[in-house]
């Protein structure tokens, strides 16, 4: 297949990534989606997931912390909260995040306390999921 | 006049300062460096999310669905976020802010519409501790590390502001940065939204959204407002650095000069000293033919 999708993460923080890749499969709100060369533009919010893409025969795997997927001429551009590629994530501190997390929805009182400690666990679960895959 | 040694100790004195300026001059330099490469890692981000939203909203006839998009049928009331320094030492950047800070509410006043102020910097709070203007909040430390966890926090707050009618308008009074030696303060009208329009050639294509074009509309306008604030910090802590930067070699010339001209006098000083004294010996042996 000679057409490749261009794919872009941003975040507040950096660029994380820039590459020419086969296929991306991103989590939508409202499930997964994948996107190959052809497809129709796209806006989209996307939820706390993984992120795939495929390159050069190899899965790659990104954790990504909420935020937009823009789908336009073979371009994919993911607007991230936070975004981190599996080699990136500080395993130690996504295990300390799930704890401390856990721990919070535990003791949480209100409603709000308890969805931001449901939140947090969210991110450190998806952190700790694509360390492993690694 | 002077004596020898009053001079000479000024001298030194002069020498020492210009050493603390030179060493604050590398400093600024250093922070400015830093501060900089930030912005322009940022930078990406904030103009991926401006295409997002002109695009989102290119599309929107009716802008009543929206609240933040919705301009109040009349203003009474306005919010000034006020981005300084937390540091003096910077020559004119902060008194530019607050002079452009004090012009916007003595206008508004002038038209009869109530104005209060956010602080975002300790020159500011400083500056309006004193002064007849209400001041909702102050924030000091943004600029050492911005983040865009504070920014998020001002943000919703001006956003539940302006939601619940405690402000018809919301403005940000930050500096912006042309260049290393140009600084401007530059004012921009956060709320109601008026989101950059178009470029003709892009609004042919059909997107699909999810979940619906209006819900995702409804959760990136706050983000936007987080992002320009978030960008109006970077701007300003890079402006503050580069302006101090300019201030301390500014100082670090004028020292030199001053002790270029002291060193002068000092000469010219010990060399009339002389003089008297030779006089004096020719003089007195003169006196004694």
């Amino acid at each position: 297949m000679a057409e490749k999708i261009f794919l872009e993460i941003v975040t507040p923080e950096k660029k994380v990534l820039s590459e020419t890749v086969d296929i991306v499969v991103a989590p939508g709100e409202m499930g997964e989606f994948g996107v190959l060369p052809g497809h129709i533009p796209f806006l989209c919010k996307l939820r706390v997931g993984e992120l795939r893409y495929r390159q050069d025969g190899g899965l790659r795997h990104v954790a990504v912390m909420g935020g937009y997927a823009e789908v336009l001429n073979n371009q994919v551009t993911i607007l991230a909260t936070a975004a981190e590629a599996a080699v990136d994530i500080d395993v130690v501190r996504a295990r300390a995040a799930r704890e401390r997390a856990e721990r919070r929805i535990a003791e949480s009182r209100d409603k709000y306390e308890f969805a931001r400690a449901q939140a947090a666990l969210q991110r450190a679960l998806a952190r700790l999921k694509i360390a492993e895959r690694q | 006049m002077a004596t020898l040694r009053d001079i000479k100790r000024k001298i030194d004195a002069v020498k020492k300062t210009s050493q603390i300026t030179k060493a604050m001059n590398m400093v600024a330099a250093a922070k400015l460096r830093g501060a900089q490469q930030n912005m322009e890692k940022f930078h990406p981000y904030a103009l991926k999310f401006r295409e997002f939203i002109g695009r989102l909203a290119a599309g929107v006839e009716d802008t009543s669905a929206y609240s933040l998009l919705t301009p109040k049928e009349e203003v009474k009331t306005v919010e000034l976020l006020l981005v300084t320094a937390d540091r003096g030492l910077c020559g004119s950047f902060n008194t530019n802010l607050l002079v452009a800070a004090e012009k916007f509410i003595k206008a508004r006043k002038a038209e009869g519409i109530e104005v209060s102020v956010i602080n975002a910097g300790r020159k500011a709070r400083d500056y309006f501790r004193r002064r007849p203007v209400k001041v909702r909040e102050s924030h000091t430390g943004l600029l050492n590390k911005v983040a865009y966890e504070d920014a998020r926090r001002i943000g919703s707050g001006l956003i539940e502001l302006f939601e619940t009618g405690g402000a018809d308008e919301v403005y940000i009074l930050y500096s912006h940065f042309i260049n290393i030696v140009k600084q401007q303060p530059s004012l921009v009208r956060l709320l109601p939204i008026t989101p950059s329009t178009q470029e003709e050639g892009e609004k042919g294509f059909e997107y699909v959204f999810e979940p619906s074009h209006q819900a995702l509309l409804t959760d990136l306008l706050p983000n936007y407002i987080y992002v320009q604030i978030l960008e109006s910090l970077y701007q300003t802590s890079v402006g503050e650095h580069a302006a101090r930067m300019a201030a301390m070699e500014n100082a670090t010339n004028n020292c030199k000069e001053l002790v270029r001209t002291l060193t002068l006098t000092y000469n010219k000083a010990r060399q009339a000293g002389i003089t008297k004294e030779l006089m004096d010996i020719v003089g007195g042996a003169e006196a004694l033919k």
